[in-house]
């Protein structure tokens, strides 16, 4: 595949500018979202998200291990992300750069900072025995904004995980046994919101071209309540932002979070339902 | 007890069911999932693009270059991300499996990159991920010879089976369990061939005679994925 030319991201730019994108939708407005939970019979929980074609595959493992120092009475929580060579061509087998990085960072932030896990109920024995939570995040097909699908196939993994059965005389989880017990969530359900800046206008949700023509992005994660609570911020790349600009995100945010939330745990639900 | 009904209640020579698809990644050349039951494969395949760094390239050839990985979850045990001696190997055996199917010499200095990925694992991974990786290439256009299938013949006990499945790899009765894995080109000529067991000469002739089989079922099923993703596209 050959690079976004400049002229492209100039192109993509003039029309933000009037609030015009390529694919006609507006500045604020979401491809298709399309979310399953059927992944790996293997796993304890797991989701595939599209958006767009944008796709991303996100699956739960759970064991036991010791916690942390700092942790002794909470489960440990573990995010990976891959940024896999089959999904785009721009990706390279190797030690992680920092896409990678970054975006398995994003998520587990979202995710730990917003409380969703009830990571103290996952204690076994004080002190000795938790369980380990690990997500893992793999890119499928890379057209632009895979944070965000990232964080719903997370949230929709999570919702669909069930503890596996463990024999605390033997210490050893049996994983062919029916587990029974869902993942102890609680209500605050974050989402996440990617904001990209391109030519001075804010977008959401950037195909492949858009995401290349922009300056730089500011991520949050919210939580529901009134008012919305703010759980987790990053600001990428080199943009600057004036405060005004700031200011305009976080109304963006609020503005969007209510029925783009309902609309995703609805579809999540659905796709858990359908699954059983 | 000899080996005298399958597990999951198959025919010795019956393959679990398979599906089939195209077009699974559409940033891809080409892209394709192979199932064997719970056994699920997906690969997609870049180029023939332009070979980095540039003392790797042939210029009396393209090459082909395959890598098989098995995602975290696709296994009780999660996985660690990353590449193992034993996904190394796989790679090179798919590599090897699947070279003599394709035409490259009239793209000298570029690549193709296969890249394969396990899902969810019951045994047979390596035979999922190449038929997952031949019709991906096929899907891409890559000049092939023929179609590349792979099945693995298993002798349980005395008994051989086709598709061996995770609970047959672990039998323990009698001689125990032998997997063979193999690949044939154009259901003709063997491109792969591992084996991990005890077994005669006689039995092992047998066996391929079996997957030869085999692979001529499989290789009808992946021509009708490629015609299934033509026929939508003509619509």
């Amino acid at each position: 595949m050959i690079e976004d030319s400049k002229l492209t991201s100039k192109r993509i730019a003039e029309y933000l500018s009037n609030g015009k994108r390529f694919d006609g939708r507006k500045v604020d407005e979401f491809r298709d979202i399309e979310i399953d939970v059927n992944l790996s019979k293997k796993a304890e929980g797991g989701a595939k998200v599209k958006i767009g074609k944008t796709e991303v595959w996100v699956g739960v493992k759970m064991s036991v291990g010791e916690p942390y120092p700092d942790s002794l009475d909470q489960g440990n929580l573990m995010v990976t992300s891959e940024l896999t060579p089959l999904s785009h061509s721009k990706y390279e087998y190797g030690p992680p750069k920092f896409p990678t990085i970054e975006l398995g960072r994003l998520v587990d932030r979202g995710i730990r900072e917003s409380g969703f896990i009830d990571l103290k109920k996952l204690c076994i024995v004080e002190g000795e025995k938790v369980w380990n939570i690990f997500i893992d995040i793999y890119s499928i097909n890379d057209d632009g904004n895979l944070l965000d699908a990232s964080f719903i196939g997370t949230v929709a993994a999570l919702k669909s995980t069930k503890i596996p059965h463990y024999d605390e005389k033997e210490g050893k989880i049996d994983y062919e046994k029916k587990p029974k017990d869902n993942l102890p969530l609680t209500e605050n359900v974050p989402m996440n919101f990617s904001i990209y800046k391109i030519g001075g206008g804010l977008v959401l949700d950037p195909i492949q071209e858009e995401e290349s023509a922009a300056e730089g992005r500011l991520i949050l994660a919210a939580i529901p309540d009134k008012p919305l609570k703010i759980c987790s911020m990053q600001k990428s790349q080199t943009m600057d932002l004036d405060t005004d600009e700031f200011g305009k995100i976080l109304d963006l945010v609020e503005q969007k979070y209510d029925s783009f939330t309902k609309e995703i745990n609805k579809k999540i639900d659905e796709a858990i339902k359908k699954n059983k | 007890m000899a080996y005298t009904k399958r597990f999951d209640g198959r025919k010795f020579d019956e393959t679990r069911p398979i599906t089939a698809k195209v077009g699974v990644v559409p940033n891809a050349d080409g892209s394709a999932m192979f199932a064997f039951g719970n056994t699920i494969a997906i690969a997609s395949v870049y180029g023939p693009r332009q070979l980095h760094p540039q003392h790797m390239q042939n210029p009396s050839t393209g090459i082909l270059r395959v890598n098989y990985n098995m995602m975290s979850f696709s296994v009780s045990d999660r996985i660690r991300p990353g590449p193992s001696k034993r996904s190394t190997e796989i790679s090179k055996i798919s590599e090897w499996a699947l070279n003599s199917a394709i035409l490259l010499e009239e793209y000298p200095n570029t690549v193709v990159d296969v890249h394969i990925m396990i899902q969810q694992a019951d045994a047979s991974t390596r035979c999922a991920g190449i038929n997952a990786a031949s019709l991906a290439l096929a899907h891409a256009g890559v000049p092939m010879k023929d179609l590349v299938a792979s099945v693995s013949i298993g002798k349980m006990d005395k008994q051989l089976v086709i598709d061996v499945n995770k609970e047959e790899e672990d039998y323990k009765e009698g001689e125990g369990a032998t997997d063979i894995a193999m690949s044939f080109m154009g259901a003709k000529k063997l491109t792969h061939i591992q084996l991990d067991g005890k077994i005669s000469s006689k039995e092992l002739k047998e066996a391929t005679e079996m997957g030869k089989k085999a692979c001529e079922k499989i290789i009808e099923i992946q021509k009708k994925a490629l015609k299934e993703a033509m026929e939508i596209k003509n619509d």
